[in-house]
């Protein structure tokens, strides 16, 4: 039996009402107990997103489930429960990790590079494309009389050219 | 007009060094903040020892020593066991375990079967010293000098190589 149309966009209006409905519920029971205390967790999740769990390094302290990540998470409770700022705390994980623990790295002389190089490079594509396009903007009979002073050999080559056609459309008519 | 024509080329071997470069490069080995700082304080139980025996990186003051961070569970640590069997059999330098988040019994258990190269091996029972340590993985071996400065960092299993390129020569400065 076929649905009609609005039948049809109902029920699927349904179907996903209740998806949205069970969804955050369901995938809420897969997190981490966070009962508790949910400001903690909040911040503990907002922190641990922002550092990378070195034994997965593609994954960051939040996502991974490694040992290290866990024991991670769990230092990043007790910092918070010792009324460290986010800043204090990041610290902390630089200080035994290093920069490389961060995803988002800090601006300074070694990593000036990283975060400028995209822009400058950017910016040299820029430069050579806007003189390209400056050469090629410039009149076409300009750019012959520059090259016909600079080679005299080319405008005598180009001038004999002219006189062969000439004779040739000559013998023809 | 012969350097425009370069210019791809030029371009091209450049970045190809630095692809290749970064080919050599293990991504695994983050270098450690702490080479250059002084070992962080801990007192932790000893292993195979009465309650409240403890070790701090402190009892080693005017020595130079290795902290070895190893675990019974640790499967590249067998690696290089034989190794450090070998260094100590040498009197190279003291070595000292931190058996990082292992069972007592079965830390002891591992010395019993595959020889027992430190002067001592303290518990790290939650992690929390290899924390303390930036440890990331096991192995993970430490060079820390008299003045208790962290002056090295081995991550992974020592290999031969490793010893008689950068340990065994550091060792020997540091110790004179």
């Amino acid at each position: 039996m076929r649905l009609s149309v609005p039948l049809q966009s109902a029920i699927a209006a349904l179907v996903l009402a209740v998806g949205l409905a069970l969804g955050p519920g369901a995938h809420a029971a897969d997190a981490p107990p966070s009962a508790e205390d949910p400001v903690l967790e909040k911040r503990l999740n907002a922190i641990s997103d922002e550092l990378r769990c070195l034994v997965c390094q593609n994954e960051s302290v939040a996502g991974s489930r490694a040992d290290l990540a866990v024991d991670l998470r769990r230092e990043i409770r007790a910092l918070i429960r010792a009324g460290k700022s986010d800043g204090e705390i990041l610290d902390f994980m630089v200080a035994r990790y290093g920069d490389f623990v961060r995803y988002r790295p800090p601006f300074k002389p070694t990593t000036w590079l990283l975060w400028i190089g995209p822009f400058v490079l950017l910016c040299v594509a820029f430069w050579v494309l806007w003189r390209r396009v400056m050469r090629s903007a410039r009149p076409v009979a300009a750019a012959d009389g520059a090259q016909g002073g600079k080679d005299g050999a080319d405008a005598e080559r180009r001038r004999r050219a002219l006189e062969l056609l000439d004779a040739e459309s000559k013998g023809r008519g | 007009m012969k350097f425009k024509a370069l210019l791809p080329l030029g371009i091209f071997v450049i970045l190809a060094g630095f692809l290749a470069a970064g080919l050599q490069r293990n991504p695994s080995e983050v270098p450690s903040p702490l080479v250059g700082k002084p070992a962080p304080a801990f007192a932790a139980q000893r292993l195979g020892e009465a309650a409240g025996v403890q070790f701090s990186p402190t009892q080693m003051q005017g020595q130079v020593w290795l902290l070895n961070v190893w675990a019974s569970w640790c499967v590249a640590c067998r690696v290089e066991h034989p190794l450090l069997m070998e260094m100590a059999k040498q009197k190279v330098v003291p070595m000292v375990g931190l058996a990082y988040k292992d069972q007592p019994q079965d830390g002891i258990k591992w010395l019993e079967r595959h020889g027992n190269p430190y002067v001592l091996s303290a518990l790290d029972l939650d992690g929390r010293t290899g924390i303390e340590y930036g440890v990331y993985g096991v192995p993970e071996t430490f060079v820390i000098d008299k003045q208790g400065v962290i002056r090295h960092k081995v991550i992974g299993p020592v290999t031969q190589q490793i010893l008689d390129t950068k340990l065994l020569p550091l060792i020997r400065e540091l110790q004179k």
